[in-house]
């Protein structure tokens, strides 16, 4: 059984968990009293950088070193975003939080606005999270009532006001500048960068934007001290000046073929397999494992025997996948078709593709509709390096698009394909005995409409 | 589109429910969103003529505020959805644990496409991306209720249930 003791999940799970009353009770907002007392903004950026805690929500960037990019003196405003689109297919952790342990999260968004001298903070929420919308709601008036937010703060020369506001069902709003684009009223294209959002963001202001998850290690940081944080995960690797580390407890969400989903939590560097084994009571109906998804569907796949990757900030990279993400590790059995993986994975990208960037509107809609011929029987063998040439060509790592949706949509095409070829020109030679040598233009098949 | 049509749609109650909105950002474009979801829960969608409603509100021309609506499917524009709007989940965790089937049977059960409302005007069915709540899979999302591990015979009765079979 797991020996960690749960930190960022210890409320979830008792009853009401999500009130102040529960919340004051086990410890919180201890760390914020501590941080208004003891630290001028500057050391608290300081406390959160020397903790190398770096960003849950995919892309593990430091969080003290994104907040040390505010310009200095700057006379305001300056607003934080906090983004809670969580909409990466397998993730839920940031869902959890809220619901069961909102002021966990709101500890942390007020410690984060008081270092970085943030007197707005949106939290961008998706609309499919009804519950977690109403819990954060009731827990921010508990604030407001109690001294912890509003104007200064328990007698700080500090004030800060929380505004939830609610997205519209589209992923793209995940990404840090699609995000600011949608609160601002607009579609929600991605900007170029630079200027980065700490420079100019929200209302052309400097802007920070962070992780829910991200925020709870903040509070927990507070409350706990930077060298409790450093006592969990993997350390920064000695030959690497630059490399942070893996260091604290993380979130990890398990789904699929598992016999136990759920959301656990454990140090960075978790093992895969010691996961689907130790948390998820091992992969269901007594069968075997075939592949796992190690950090939300656009990191791509683990193989079976890429089980034993430290689920770390640098673990999946080895193995060809695009990184940690989101931590949210989706199994699949030995009956699972790759087929039916990468079909599904590509018709996720391509309806979530906001139109922006050509390679991404047009890879993420032609690899849909390969994927669809081919299971259809339709396929050709020429189809495969089609689907690996549009893999290696979109995204922000080869450089031809803004965000980095598209590497999200390329991944696990490059994953599914060269991990599992054999399986997917069997199966096209198989279902398309006549025609899977053919090299001219063949018709595309129509595509299933219907969606919010 | 007739003048006949050009009735006022926004109501006092829902003028002072978006104002509410205004103090809290520097740009008034930036309540378009909030806006959108006042109109939308009272009226199931968001029509023509309430987003030149909206942009007179918000100082903006009426296509700011439909370029902005367009992009997110959220928002009906033609008709009303249903009065229970369900999403189905089809991300790959739902997925692997037989979403794509139960959309299917769903549909085929209430004989409706996805997207479509149900002609008693008591249920639209769409599928959706990950609604995270991928330890619940496969699941759907009504309103505020989510259903959770969905099997057909479930999925099947929920249906029933709305459309009165």
């Amino acid at each position: 059984m797991p020996q960690f003791e749960p930190v960022l999940l210890a409320n979830v799970g008792k009853p009401e968990s999500h009130t102040l009353k529960v919340y004051e009770s086990t410890g919180g907002y201890t760390g914020l009293k501590k941080v208004l007392k003891q630290m001028a903004p500057v050391q608290a950026i300081e406390m959160v950088k020397s903790s190398n805690l770096r960003g849950r929500g995919g892309a593990g960037f430091p969080t003290g070193l994104k907040w040390s990019f505010l310009p200095k003196d700057h006379p305001g405003p300056i607003y934080m975003c906090i983004n809670a689109d969580e909409s990466e297919p397998g993730t839920f952790n940031n869902r959890i939080l809220m619901e069961d342990d909102p002021h966990q999260v709101i500890e942390g968004i007020i410690v984060g606005c008081y270092a970085t001298k943030a007197t707005t903070a949106y939290l961008y929420i998706r609309v499919e999270y009804p519950r977690s919308y109403k819990r954060l709601q009731m827990a921010i008036d508990e604030c407001y009532a109690k001294g912890y937010l509003g104007k200064n703060i328990l007698g700080a020369d500090f004030s800060l006001d929380i505004f939830l506001h609610r997205g519209a069902a589209a992923y793209i709003c995940g990404e840090e500048t699609g995000l600011i684009e949608s609160l601002e009223g607009k579609r929600a294209w991605p900007r170029i960068k630079p200027p980065f959002p700490a420079v100019e963001g929200v209302f052309r202001k400097p802007t920070v934007v962070n992780n829910i998850e991200t925020m709870a290690c903040v509070t927990q940081i507070a409350r706990r001290g930077v060298d409790w944080f450093k006592s969990i995960g993997v350390p920064s690797d000695p030959n690497n000046p630059r490399d942070p580390g893996s260091y604290g407890p993380k979130l990890y969400c398990l789904s699929g073929h598992i016999n136990q989903p759920g959301c656990y939590e454990a140090p960075l560097g978790i093992t895969c397999r010691q996961l689907i084994e130790e948390y998820g009571g091992g992969v269901w109906k007594g069968r075997k494992g075939k592949a796992a998804i190690p950090g939300g569907i656009s990191m791509g796949l683990l193989t079976e025997a890429e089980f034993d990757t430290p689920l770390d900030f640098a673990g999946p990279g080895k193995v060809g996948c695009l990184g940690l993400g989101t931590a949210a590790v989706v199994v699949m059995d030995e009956t699972t078709s790759m087929i039916d993986f990468l079909h599904n994975s590509c018709r996720f990208f391509s309806h979530e593709s906001c139109g922006q960037c050509t390679p991404c509107r047009e890879g993420t809609h032609w690899s849909l509709s390969m994927l669809e011929r081919i299971k259809a029987g339709k396929g050709r063998l020429r189809d495969l390096d089609l689907l690996l040439e549009i893999g290696d060509t979109i995204g922000i790592i080869p450089g031809t698009t803004i965000c980095g949706l598209s590497d999200g949509a390329a991944w696990p095409i490059k994953n599914a394909i060269r991990k599992f070829r054999g399986e997917f020109e069997e199966y096209i030679k198989r279902t398309n005995p006549t025609g899977h040598l053919e090299t001219k233009a063949v018709p595309a098949l129509p595509i299933l409409a219907g969606a919010h | 589109m007739s003048t006949a049509t050009h009735t006022r749609i926004l109501t006092d109650e829902m003028i002072a429910e978006i104002k509410a909105f205004f103090p809290r950002y520097p740009s008034r474009q930036a309540v378009t969103l909030p806006a959108l979801h006042v109109v939308n829960e009272k009226l199931r969608c968001v029509p023509l003529q309430a987003v030149v409603e909206i942009g007179e509100l918000l100082e903006l021309p009426p296509a700011v505020v439909q370029d902005t609506l367009s992009f997110y499917g959220y928002f009906k524009q033609d008709a009303p959805h249903g009065e229970t709007r369900a999403w189905v989940c089809r991300s790959i965790s739902c997925a692997l644990r037989g979403a794509d089937e139960i959309l299917d049977h769903m549909c085929k059960v209430a004989r409706m496409h996805p997207g479509e409302c149900s002609p008693n005007g008591k249920l639209t069915i769409e599928f959706a991306e990950c609604l995270g709540a991928c330890e619940m899979a496969p699941c759907m999302l009504t309103g505020e209720v989510l259903h959770k591990d969905l099997t057909k015979e479930s999925a099947e009765r929920f249906v029933k249930d709305l459309i009165g079979k």
